[in-house]
């Protein structure tokens, strides 16, 4: 049995009212598994508050371009955002 | 780089007066700095090498995982645990953010994967090198990681859409990652004795085969000037290498280690440092698949694949009927 | 009081410590990014609640240990986590049947102790309540889809279930140190979750095709020291190993 799980769109809204932006996509079952797997992968560091899922093959759409993800920072894993870690100056840029 | 030796399709730049008139307009929009979106028309050769390169670069964060993951189970404190894990995970998540650029294309993911399973497709030759002490997790972030986001932080401006997010995407967390590295580093090399001795060890085992991530020189390559032009490529292997060694010797002489290369040293007219170049002959042994792990991580992915075939199948199988009930039900 | 609440916080942070580990093992080999991913999410989860839980432990030893001390420093004899958590992966569905198993009865626990006496106690529980609640959603559903999947996947999570069914008893034991919490109003009864917990693994069980087995028998030890399985000490010699080879390092 050769049988790929199908592809979704994933669509977040983050905290701040802004409306749900395209943020990638993922492979799930159904919808179902495709909300949580969403919540896994792309809310690593707290960037939504709700999830549109999307099969791929639904979608017909011109694609505009996207200025890139919504970034909010996470509470407690802090140890994900580069300025947890103190890099002295003289060592440049990082 | 995690995409290496990326065999360009085509035969080389084509004139302008050799291009279609679609090739035209296409190479026109590029120029302009309009990004390629999936839909776009794109000449057949831009496709197949993008499918090449996302996929390759797909396939080292994946593969790239195993070495890392290796000290998952030995991290030395609870924090030190769940921020390695935390950047392994992360290393899975570019992967899926890669492949799902890649599947833009028209290949889909188990393709691909396949393809990689059976060695027809290539990672990163970095990842076939072992990791053997604890400095190892500060030197990967630090050192490959770091060289990684040279070559990422340019291909932000890269001329196709969906590559171009995926890397903005990934920039943001490699910068996480680097750092994490480098406070490694820092608490090893003003440790104890044996850590700092740890720490030496490590850049001086990984300080070659990194700089072949960024592949052998391609400055005289028909192959890359074609890259290049499609904005698929930013810059040259040599460029992006001498960057990376620019920006980490002060780095190295902050930790207070020894420079890994005797012949690293700044040279005053060029404005940068020179170096050693690595031997090539083991870089291409690696790539041909004889690197101290390439069977080893080649195994590991395999049986990964070949365990969750039952998983994959049983829940997608579950779907299907909850699918139909629903529609029985209607 | 403080020694019998210092051995209930070990309880619950071994737990947690071991699991998480045990989680931690798949991150490179699950069978899908998504699956991967997602099981990384959890260990992590649970290794910050290992940092809550064997905090306080700590602090309520008043011995100036910490969390990774206890963590990293304390051989197998002094774990006091549940034998469940520390088996063997197995395959991909054995770990999720057994994370599902553990799951239940963690968001069940982890309600009444948001009730706590002791409010450092409540804190942490509100916190990884919220975690787990998500964890048990998530690992229930993997077992309902594996279960009423293929031939296969359902006779796979059958035997998974039969596996690991004779440790699920011990979550349930109570001894001398949760006599002394439930006294002082800290934690519940563990005998009071039962009801609550077939009735969850109950419906998932069943909507996933599957039997519980028929049989109470129960291993038991983790949780008071008694016995462990040989499993535990291979773990630990991954997990301490550097915090033994080098001590006094800071890392």
């Amino acid at each position: 049995m050769k049988h790929e799980w199908p592809l979704w769109e994933i669509f977040i809204r983050g905290q701040h009212g802004m409306s749900h932006r395209h943020v990638g996509s993922l492979h799930a079952p159904d919808a179902e598994m495709a909300i949580k797997n969403a919540r896994d992968v792309y809310t690593r560091r707290n960037e939504g508050v709700s999830i549109w899922v999307v099969e791929a093959v639904n979608v017909s759409a011109s694609s505009p371009e996207d200025k890139g993800a919504f970034y909010e920072p996470s509470n407690s894993k802090v140890y994900r955002h580069p300025t947890f870690f103190d890099i002295p100056d003289e060592v440049g840029s990082m | 780089m995690y995409a290496q030796m990326v065999k360009t399709a085509g035969s080389g730049v084509k004139d302008r007066d050799e291009m279609s008139e679609q090739e035209q307009d296409f190479q026109d929009r590029i120029d302009r700095g309009e990004k390629i979106e999936p839909k776009d028309w794109m000449p057949d050769n831009y496709r197949i090498t993008l499918i090449r390169q996302i996929g390759q670069h797909a396939h080292s964060e994946v593969v790239g995982q195993l070495p890392e993951g290796n000290w998952i189970t030995r991290a030395p404190t609870l924090e030190r645990k769940a921020i390695l894990l935390a950047k392994v995970q992360d290393e899975a998540g570019h992967g899926l953010y890669l492949y799902g650029a890649a599947e833009t294309l028209g290949v889909s993911r188990d393709e691909i994967t396949e393809d990689l399973l059976a060695g027809r497709m290539k990672y990163s030759s970095i990842f076939n090198y072992p990791t053997l002490n604890w400095a190892d997790m500060g030197a990967v972030g630090w050192l490959v990681d770091g060289a990684a986001i040279i070559n990422q932080v340019a291909l932000q401006r890269t001329s196709y859409g969906p590559y171009a997010r995926a890397m903005v995407r990934i920039c943001k967390e490699e910068s996480f990652h680097a750092r994490q590295g480098y406070h490694i580093m820092m608490k090893m090399a003003s440790g104890t004795p044996e850590q700092k001795a740890m720490a030496q060890d490590a850049l001086n085992r990984l300080w070659y085969p990194v700089l072949m991530m960024f592949g052998p020189s391609d400055k005289e390559s028909v192959h890359t000037a074609q890259s290049m032009a499609w904005k698929i490529k930013m810059d040259t292997n040599d460029e992006l290498r001498q960057k990376f060694v620019d920006q980490t010797v002060q780095q190295i002489e902050y930790l207070g280690l020894e420079l890994p290369d005797p012949n690293i040293k700044w040279n005053d007219e060029t404005k940068q440092y020179d170096y050693s170049d690595p031997d090539w002959t083991e870089f291409f042994d690696v790539i041909k698949g004889n690197g101290p792990c390439n069977v080893d991580r080649m195994a590991a992915r395999n049986k990964a694949w070949d365990d969750g075939k039952w998983v994959r199948d049983g829940l997608m199988a579950h779907a299907e009927k909850k699918a139909a009930a629903k529609v029985a039900a209607q | 009081m403080d020694a019998s609440l210092f051995q209930y916080l070990l309880r619950l942070g071994d737990n947690t410590l071991v699991l998480g580990h045990r989680g931690s093992e798949w991150c490179g080999h699950a069978p899908v990014l998504e699956e991967d991913i997602a099981l990384a999410n959890t260990a992590l989860d649970l290794i910050g609640q290992t940092q809550l839980w064997l905090g306080l432990a700590a602090e309520v030893e008043g011995k100036g240990r910490d969390a990774d001390q206890l963590a990293m420093q304390r051989d197998i004899w002094d774990f006091r986590n549940l034998l469940l958590v520390e088996l063997p992966n197995g395959d991909f569905g054995r770990t999720l049947m057994r994370q599902f198993l553990f799951d239940a009865w963690q968001v069940i626990n982890l309600g009444r102790l948001m009730n706590s006496s002791n409010p450092r106690v409540a804190e942490i529980a509100a916190k990884a309540s919220k975690e787990a609640a998500y964890h048990v959603e998530r690992s229930a559903d993997t077992v309902v889809g594996l279960g009423d999947g293929t031939e296969e996947s359902h006779v796979r999570m059958q035997a998974a279930l039969e596996y690991l069914w004779p440790y699920v008893g011990e979550m349930f034991l109570g001894d001398e140190v949760d006599a002394a919490m439930v006294a002082a109003g800290i934690a519940p009864d563990p005998a009071s979750l039962r009801a609550e917990y077939d009735a969850l693994i109950g419906r998932v069980i069943k909507t996933a095709t599957l039997e519980i087995p028929d049989s109470s028998f129960a291993h038991k030890g983790g949780k008071t020291g008694a016995f462990h399985t040989e499993h535990l000490g291979h773990m630990l010699c991954s997990m301490q190993w550097l915090q033994r080879a080098y001590p006094g390092a800071s890392w």
